[in-house]
């Protein structure tokens, strides 16, 4: 058992860092920490948690700078002496102390165009490969911890870019759709247009953050780029499909985003 | 120590003054990305303008920088595709034709974007650090377009690894009494043609080409089997990234030596 000092973050917007004390035993986490700190000299300090195993995605927050699951930040990685910060993630409005408000990625997960099937199937007429069920499967690890959009600069330092960048989290999304077998709608449009793809620069934080190892940049993120190159960008694919070398483009999926003016 | 005072929650961000609360060396990595990028940049500008030592006659070494070969002044046996009836004038490279296109290749590259991206344009420098940047708008804008061309220099890459290829397998034919040999800079470039490959093949416009851009691999496995080839060698890009360049200069710096004079082949047969 050892005494850490944590500076964490103590209200809202205009709070600031305020400093304690922690007794750390051997093979605790952050999380843990935060715990003691509520039980012993901050019982009004507010924490969003539950699951303590890196799966609901529920105690993200930035440590030392970086947004991380405090549940899956072992304090063994810090050295003894270390001063640990700890504050809300940078990218979301916060409500008090280590909460804050990610309504932002509720909404952007609204906006994208759902599963669309061919309407002349029925659910049990789908088969699929294997093959196919795991290109999609990698994505669905996502356990929406939002450490991605909050580590992402475009949004992160650039807060008038939200409503025209719904994020990696969920341009991740469009292309888990854009490559399931039986889906038919055309989202590679409004992946550039609608949830800015192109403001993307591929720097791959957003990899280098994930909980769950996804591949976000290389799997999901560049192949839609790619995609994207299809459809806008490549006269060699146009003519391809113009004179039936390559199927011509599926419809197009709607923008369903709400209007601005409500 | 008792915690501020507390002011009715307002939404809005938390404000720090400071740039970033990490505590690593963040900014490590950056600074080698651009001493290493920076290092390529002159040594490749210095060596392609001088239109000298690129030619070894004895055992036909040509350096990548100057293949193919197009102008006038070229050594008749290093142009591979013939000479152009015209001299080119100082600071014009002999190899006009690939030379831009490899240089694109690499400055489209998914890997490299972010390379420099996060080191040059420090948009961001890295993780979680503030950039310096007041607005950011990313690739949307019409000067960012050609970055989604990047399959197509891939296209052209590719045959100019081909070439390099070729340019590699002559000297085995050019031992030092005729015939068949073997030197230390027919090692170097088997080695650099290796990394040349990899760096091309494992492209991602290369991946999506090869099967990425289809809806279901289950109806294309033969598309499959090779997208999971290039996915293997995907993974290992920014590798094969750096390692090219260095084999690149390395190759390059072999035969420029020889070339002047300055060091003569090591022979291991022939």
């Amino acid at each position: 058992m050892s005494e850490r000092v944590f500076r964490v973050w103590r209200g809202g917007a205009d709070g600031g860092l305020a400093e304690y004390r922690v007794e750390v035993n051997e093979g605790e986490v952050v999380l843990d920490a935060l715990h003691r700190l509520q039980a012993t000299r901050a019982p009004d300090l507010a924490v969003r948690w539950n699951c303590k195993a890196g799966k609901c995605g529920s105690c993200s927050m930035e440590v030392n700078g970086m947004p991380r699951l405090s549940c899956m930040t072992r304090m063994s990685v810090f050295d003894e002496d270390e001063t640990v910060t700890v504050t809300p993630l940078r990218t979301f409005p916060v409500i008090r102390d280590l909460v804050c408000d990610v309504s932002f990625n509720y909404d952007k997960a609204r906006e994208i165009p759902s599963f669309t099937p061919d309407p002349a199937t029925s659910p049990g007429d789908f088969r699929m490969a294997q093959v196919d069920v795991e290109r999609s499967q990698e994505f669905r690890k996502c356990i929406e911890c939002f450490l991605c959009n909050s580590v992402c600069h475009v949004i992160r330092d650039h807060e008038e870019n939200q409503p025209h960048f719904s994020g990696p989290r969920f341009l991740m999304r469009v292309a888990e759709l854009e490559m399931h077998p039986e889906d038919t709608a055309d989202r590679r449009l409004i992946a550039q247009d609608e949830f800015g793809l192109g403001y993307c620069n591929i720097t791959k934080c957003c990899t280098e953050v994930c909980p769950e190892g996804i591949h976000i940049t290389d799997n999901a993120l560049i192949p839609m780029k790619e995609r994207v190159a299809d459809r806008k960008y490549d006269p060699l694919v146009w003519l391809g499909s113009k004179i039936g070398v390559r199927p011509r483009d599926t419809p197009i999926a709607p923008n369903i985003r709400p209007p601005a003016d409500g | 120590m008792t915690p501020p005072d507390r002011a009715a929650p307002a939404r809005a961000r938390i404000q720090l003054p400071r740039r970033t609360l990490r505590t690593d060396r963040w900014w490590l990595a950056p600074l080698f990305t651009t001493l290493g990028l920076a290092a390529f940049v002159v040594y490749a500008t210095l060596r392609v303008f001088q239109q000298d030592h690129y030619w070894v006659q004895e055992h036909h070494y040509l350096t990548p920088f100057y293949s193919p070969c197009l102008a006038a002044q070229c050594a008749p046996d290093a142009a591979l595709f013939g000479r152009l009836p015209v001299e080119f004038p100082p600071l014009v490279p002999y190899a006009l034709l690939s030379l831009p296109f490899l240089l694109l290749f690499r400055v489209t590259c998914y890997y490299y974007r972010k390379a420099y991206y996060r080191s040059v344009w420090q948009a961001p420098t890295a993780c979680a650090v503030r950039e310096p940047h007041r607005s950011y708008t990313g690739e949307t804008r019409p000067l960012m377009l050609p970055q989604n061309g990047h399959r197509y220099f891939f296209y052209v890459a590719f045959a100019i690894t081909a070439v390099n290829t070729w340019d590699m397998l002559v000297p085995f034919f050019h031992g030092t009494d005729g015939g068949f040999g073997v030197g230390l800079g027919n090692v170097i470039m088997v080695v650099n043609v290796l990394m040349l490959w990899g760096y091309t093949l494992s492209c991602h416009s290369c991946r999506h080409i090869m099967g990425g851009r289809l809806r279901s691999f289950g109806r294309h496995p033969v598309r499959y089997r090779l997208w999971t080839g290039i996915s293997r060698l995907n993974d290992r890009h920014m590798y094969f990234g750096w390692a090219s360049i260095a084999t690149l200069i390395a190759t390059d710096a072999y035969v420029a030596l020889m070339a002047g004079g300055v060091i003569s082949d090591l022979r291991f047969f022939n």
